[in-house]
């Protein structure tokens, strides 16, 4: 209840920011449009067709209203193409590619930096963090076509760019999450000799019983904690590296929307489309609060 | 109150010293080094792969991407040193407004960079530049607003520990401003993990101008850019595979070292162990 208020407000918070950006800006999106040569006549009437001859506190509620109503319609003239539909249609891939590349992140960091931790300092746990270090140093928008080169026109494995089946997904997919691969392995790595340190590891381990079960039950339940924190947290940035990733593979989501959107000066698909990015974030953050009670009893009973 | 000047040992901190060196280098001396004009086209070479030439090929209308990498150099370097100081000083001042004086003022200056904070990675500063327009001034500003917050909620914390140590209450006891109690007794004895900060900083930054050019955002058109080259190149994957390949190995090589370099200056100045980022 206290979450849905926070991520309401912050909801508030973002459009109201959004919105007077928007305002504030010197020069205005109709002398984009018609270019400047065009007649003071045709100037006003788009203008006032657009709403920006309004207050801004008016075009803030105007926009808000058929934003709730899902009447939002494009702000470039015809005026004709509804928003919501376009971002009912780019959302899904969008997450789809998100969640694909969070399920890559954690498939390599898990194991990886688990057992950087069980083997700390030794040539595994070196090589393991170098690759980290590696991994959070290359751009998205430079590793995914690097990865078009050798697995989509060298090998020809996998399709060059566009969606619509699992091979298309492969490539965008890895792009996205091999940087959260890389600090989340470094993470996992830091949680677990954390966990490793408590003195009821030094228990089960006297009490004889075998190593990996100690390392999995005992030490990765403890460390999960940390582990999911910076997972809720990452999610924000994958959800800005796949306006990249996007471009990179022509994946049609919610950044080759805000991209299209941003060429055309369409601001009322940006604004939408930058609130659905705000609120997938906030709604994420909140879940991963729940997770928190579902993987620690120590926080279900406060 | 003066800092002990950091030991940075290890293979990382030579590694990232010498890489950042480097990167100001080619900065700097970009007209000298440069085999051409960044604004020369030599319509014969068009998109040919490296050569004597063009020792790392050429690009569209035949611009050398030796020289547009050594002038992205610096761009790189003038919107992250910006950016870095500008958000590190806004930062600075927001938080320990918030830290030392608390109350109401806290509170609003907290709010504000939890709706800074609501929006996901990248996306408000691609916000920002698309509504303000691509310019160098418009990249550090929108870095600078989306990046002061990390700073402010940082020195906030160090302010709020900081003020019940002995020698602030001392300070505060012979009537020393707000203003001097922060400047001269709370600044210097928090500054090790701004440095550090304003270090991890500096790629960041360089990643985060390097994406809004790639994605048309960020430097106006024809501007040498590492992260515009890189589109550039996209397009010419089959063919010209070099355009892309060489800015985005300088990218993610200027990067790396500078991770390196924070990780050495985190553990030269903090005595703590590892913290998560």
């Amino acid at each position: 209840m206290k979450k849905s208020a926070a991520v309401a407000l912050a909801m508030v918070g973002a459009l109201l920011l959004i919105s007077l950006f928007l305002n504030l800006v010197p020069g205005d999106p109709v002398d984009i449009m018609l270019g400047e040569h065009a007649a003071l006549v045709d100037r006003q009437a788009l203008r006032h067709a657009v709403g920006l001859d309004q207050p801004w506190y008016d075009q803030l509620w105007s926009f808000s209203k058929s934003l709730v109503t899902g009447e939002l319609r494009s702000s470039l003239p015809p005026f004709q193409k509804k928003v919501l539909p376009q971002i009912a249609a780019a959302l899904p891939n969008t997450l789809l590619l998100a969640f694909a590349a969070m399920a890559i992140g954690v498939a390599l960091a898990l194991p990886l930096g688990v057992l950087a931790a069980a083997r700390s300092h030794s040539a595994i746990d070196h090589l393991a963090m170098a690759l980290s270090v590696a991994g959070v140093a290359l751009p998205r928008f430079w590793l995914g076509p690097m990865l078009i080169i050798l697995f989509a026109i060298k090998l020809d494995w996998l399709p060059v760019s566009g969606a619509g089946s699992l091979r298309h997904l492969v490539l965008p997919a890895i792009t996205l999450g091999v940087a959260l691969a890389a600090f989340l392995s470094r993470v996992t790595r830091a949680a677990m000799l954390e966990a490793l340190r408590e003195e009821f590891i030094t228990v089960a381990r006297a009490k004889g019983l075998a190593p990996l079960p100690v390392l999995w039950k005992h030490a990765f339940r403890n460390a999960l904690l940390p582990i999911l924190t910076v997972l809720g947290l990452e999610f924000g940035t994958l959800l800005g590296g796949a306006i990249v990733t996007e471009k990179v593979f022509a994946w049609p989501g919610m950044g080759t929307l805000l991209l299209n959107g941003i060429e055309a000066r369409d601001y009322n698909l940006v604004r939408a489309v930058v609130l659905a990015f705000t609120f997938s974030y906030l709604a994420m953050n909140a879940l991963t609060d729940l997770a928190y009670a579902a993987v620690d009893p120590r926080v279900r009973k406060q | 109150m003066s800092l002990p000047w950091p030991r940075l040992r290890g293979l990382g901190a030579r590694f990232g010293l010498a890489v950042a060196l480097l990167w100001v280098l080619a900065a700097a001396a970009a007209p000298l080094l440069a085999p051409s004009s960044p604004r020369a086209i030599d319509l014969t070479a068009d998109l040919q792969r490296p050569s004597l030439r063009h020792l790392l090929g050429a690009g569209e209308n035949g611009i050398d991407v030796l020289t547009h990498i050594l002038y992205g150099a610096r761009v790189s370097l003038i919107v992250s040193v910006m950016t870095v100081l500008l958000s590190a000083a806004v930062g600075t001042i927001v938080g320990g407004v918030a830290g030392y004086f608390r109350g109401w003022l806290d509170e609003l200056l907290m709010r504000s960079t939890d709706v800074l904070l609501a929006f996901p990675g990248i996306l408000l500063a691609i916000f920002i530049t698309a509504v303000l327009g691509p310019s160098l001034a418009n990249v550090v500003f929108a870095l600078t607003f989306t990046g002061w917050t990390g700073y402010a909620r940082l020195f906030r914390g160090q302010v709020l520990s900081l003020r019940q140590r002995e020698y602030v209450q001392a300070a505060r006891a012979l009537g020393a401003s707000g203003r001097r109690i922060l400047g001269r007794h709370i600044l210097p004895n928090a500054a090790g993990p701004l440095i550090v900060q304003a270090t991890f900083g500096i790629p960041g930054a360089i990643l985060a101008e390097a994406s809004l050019s790639f994605l048309g955002l960020g430097v106006p058109p024809g501007t040498p850019s590492w992260g515009a080259l890189v589109d550039q190149g996209t397009q010419y994957l089959l063919i010209a595979p070099h355009i892309a390949l060489f800015p985005g190995l300088a990218l993610a090589l200027t990067v790396l070292g500078f991770n390196f370099l924070g990780d050495a200056l985190r553990d030269a100045l903090d005595p703590k162990p590892v913290a998560m980022r």
